[in-house]
Parts: structure tokens; C-alpha cells; sequence
């Protein structure tokens, strides 16, 4: 199962990061996304952060949305 | 997260006029459709269809039976995630294993493993690598630490799958007709857009890739028929959020250094060329199927469960005749109806069931 919620990051120590879930603390490894930083929202899968959330690539995609001319 | 309303979205869809078949392989979605009710306020023109993205339900009954093998052996412990543990193998299950003596562990994470192994060094503690290419490299990672840190008593049962090449045979069987695809958004997290760019070279099909928020998948769906509409095939990224275009570097690099591709056996679509996963050569001490050998004889599946025709999107869950009847949630004949994101179980929990 998929779990789309992010989460953030608390404290990171070489390959592992506190993230905070819903006012718990969990351990998680960061081997895949090095580029994370304390503060940064992560998705995690299975113990794993895969990928540092980016809003405003987010909110290109509504634009797409607002600007499509879909009237026939 | 969406500023447009659902409801502004659903009626530009339907503006747009167009008929169309969807799939979704992935799982989480099919339960988000489910849960949400999407199918019942889409157009009649726009159908969903739900393909082979639950991880456990494409296991093969042999696989299924392996390791409910394992379990049954003096002195090995299995960890699993917890959706195996209640899948029926051909006569048993992982749960019953475990109450007539056999030692399941349910894990969250696979480094879990780890700990476990270390903490029973007397024993043989046997993982099961059960997921897509968004488990596979956090596996890749847990193998490596386990060679890197010498634990002798820690194997992989790897029944790994991959998803594009699952997409492509299903296609060729040619037995439904699609429009596009709802791709999987942590799969995708992983792998990229470009592993799905077959679907436009060979099929001319659409795919976009989506999260798992019911607005998520209405704008995914949004997008889909527009690129239909428009006679497109292209493969966008509507969970710009997670997902980019190159994937995960480090993740594919992991799951490469460890794993290469094989042929995999699926339950519904069977054998399928380099669409599995196994450890490359220097991790072959970590192999469970080298470290116990076990011969699975008589394998088979329920009688007339229809998982197989499930997966391939051929019925739906309402359409098999046992759904609901002599197969539920509570005493389930087939992984479809076990496992969390299993077609059946969704449509048992959140549609209509006799």
C-alpha cells in the first residue's frame, strides 16, 4: 500500500532522519534522497523516504488545469 | 491541494464528450477509485477499469506456497509485510503456518529484518521480497547492509515485479480494449516517466501519472481524456509533487548494483520475460531459494477464483461468481479479495456486494 501523506523531517544523522507523522516521531532511512534536508517534506515508503516533496511543481499542474480550454 | 471543486473538474470531463476505457496498476488507486465513489459521479462514457497493481495478488500460487514452505522448516523465521500473511496458499496460509508452529514475523520495513535476524542468531530468518519497483530498491538497500555487515543468517525470498513489462503483455493479449492508463505514482517516484514511453511508441496510448488522492485521480482522469480528445499519447505527470521525469537516480542505481531482471511467473498473466527480479551473482549467499531448495509439488489455485481474469481488468471483482458469496473479506478464496488493495476487497469494502 501506497501511503501519500508526507511527512516532515525533524533531524537527520547520516543515512537516517526523525519524521514527524501526526505528532510521532519514526525513524527513516535517507538513502535515496541525499538532498533532503531538515524541514523538508518526504514521502516514505516502507521505512524509506523515495522523494522530497516539491510544492510549487504541484501547483504547476493546476495551472494546467485552470488554463485548459476544454469547451468544445 | 486542488483549488479547482471535484465537481468543476468532473463537469469539464464530461464537457469534453469523450468515451473511454482507463486502467489503473497500481493498487493504492484502485482502493482511492473504491473509496471515493469516482466511478459513480464520472460520465457513463468513462469507465474504470483496475489492471495488476496489487503486489501480493500477482504472486503465483507456487510463490505463495514457497514460502508458507519456509515457514513450515525447524528453525526459520519468515518476515513478511503483513498483506502476505493471510493469502491462501493451496492449502494452507502463512497464518495457519504460524499457528501450527511455524515462526512468521509481520515487518514494517525490511531493515526490520535485520534486527530480527541479529536478535535470533540461532536461527535462519527468511524475508519475503514481495512488491514493485517502489519496494525493490529499499530491498536492494537492505541486501546490501546485510552483505556489508556479515549476517549469515539473513536470506531473500525475491519475488519482485515489475510493472511496465506486466503492461505490455497484458496489452498484447488484446483481450479489453483501453483508451490509457492511471499510472502509478510511487512506482513512477522511482522509475521516472520514461519506462512508460512504450505505451505511446507501440500502442499510441495515453498515461499519465497520478497520486492517490481522489482529486489526484480526477485530474489525472482530466488529462487523459484532453490527450484522447486531442488524439494524443503522451505521458504526463499530474503528481509533479513527488514524481520527476528521471525517476529516483538513487534508488534505480541501488536496485541495478543488486537485482537484475528475470522472468517472472503472475498470477492471471503467467510467465512474462525480464519482469521479475533477481539478485545479481555477488548476493547469491542471500538467496533464499539457494540456501533451502525446497521441491513445491501440486500447486493450484482455488477452482473457479477469478483473480486471474480480476487482474487482467477481464471482470470485474462483481463479475466473478464467487465474489461475495463463497468468497469474502472474512474467509477470502483468493489474494484479490486478502489483500488491502486487492480489486475485490476494494470493491467488497466500498461498492455493492450480495
Amino acid at each position: 500500500m501506497c501511503l501519500g501523506i508526507p511527512v516532515k523531517i525533524v533531524e537527520i544523522k547520516d543515512q537516517e532522519a526523525l519524521v514527524e507523522v501526526g505528532g510521532l516521531k519514526q525513524t527513516i532511512r535517507t538513502d535515496f534522497v541525499p538532498e533532503a534536508q531538515v524541514g523538508d517534506y518526504v514521502i516514505v515508503h516502507a521505512g524509506f523516504a523515495i522523494s522530497v516533496l516539491e510544492e510549487e511543481e504541484a501547483r504547476e499542474t493546476l495551472e494546467l488545469l485552470k488554463d485548459a480550454d476544454v469547451i468544445p | 491541494m486542488l483549488s479547482l471543486e471535484p465537481r468543476e473538474v468532473l463537469s469539464k470531463i464530461s464537457k469534453m464528450g469523450v468515451s473511454a476505457r482507463f486502467m489503473e496498476v497500481c493498487g493504492t488507486h484502485t482502493v482511492s477509485i473504491a473509496r471515493s465513489g469516482l466511478k459513480k459521479l464520472l460520465p457513463d462514457s468513462v469507465k474504470l477499469i483496475s489492471g495488476p497493481g496489487c503486489p501480493v495478488c500477482v504472486t503465483a500460487q507456487v510463490d505463495i506456497d514457497y514460502a508458507i514452505a519456509l515457514a513450515r522448516q525447524p528453525g526459520v523465521i519468515v518476515a513478511t509485510f503483513g498483506d502476505m500473511v493471510r493469502v491462501p496458499g493451496t492449502e494452507t496460509s502463512l497464518l495457519e503456518a504460524r499457528a501450527s508452529g511455524g515462526k512468521v514475523e509481520v515487518v514494517y520495513s525490511p531493515m526490520d529484518s535485520l534486527n530480527l535476524a541479529r536478535a535470533h542468531p540461532k536461527e535462519e530468518v527468511v524475508f519475503l521480497a514481495v512488491g514493485f519497483e517502489t519496494t525493490a530498491p529499499l530491498i536492494a538497500r537492505t541486501v546490501q547492509t546485510a552483505k556489508a555487515e556479515n549476517i549469515p543468517n539473513l536470506s531473500f525470498l525475491v519475488l519482485h515485479k515489475l510493472i511496465p513489462p506486466a503492461m505490455r503483455a497484458l496489452l498484447a493479449l488484446k483481450e479489453i480494449q483501453l483508451d490509457g492508463f492511471i499510472l502509478p505514482g510511487h512506482v513512477s517516484a522511482i522509475l521516472g516517466s520514461k519506462p512508460f514511453l512504450f505505451l505511446k511508441e507501440e500502442f499510441h496510448l495515453p498515461g499519465v501519472i497520478t497520486g492517490f488522492e481522489p482529486d489526484d485521480i480526477l485530474l489525472a482522469l482530466f488529462m487523459l481524456v484532453k490527450q484522447k480528445r486531442e488524439d494524443r499519447a503522451d505521458i504526463e505527470i499530474q503528481y509533479r509533487r513527488a514524481v520527476r521525469p528521471e525517476g529516483n537516480p538513487q534508488a534505480l542505481k541501488v536496485m541495478e548494483e543488486v537485482f537484475e531482471p528475470q522472468e517472472a511467473n503472475w498470477r492471471g498473466l503467467g510467465i512474462i520475460p525480464e519482469s521479475g527480479l533477481a539478485l545479481r551473482q555477488p548476493y547469491w549467499d542471500f538467496d533464499a531459494r539457494r540456501r533451502f531448495p525446497l521441491k513445491i509439488m501440486g500447486s493450484r489455485e482455488y477452482p473457479a477464483c477469478g483473480c486471474g481474469e480480476v487482474l487482467r481488468g477481464v471482470i470485474s471483482p462483481q463479475e466473478c461468481p464467487l465474489f461475495g458469496r463463497v468468497c469474502t473479506p472474512d474467509s477470502p478464496v483468493g489474494p484479490c479479495m486478502v489483500s488491502s488493495e486487492g480489486s475485490c476487497a476494494a470493491a467488497y469494502h466500498y461498492e455493492e456486494h450480495p
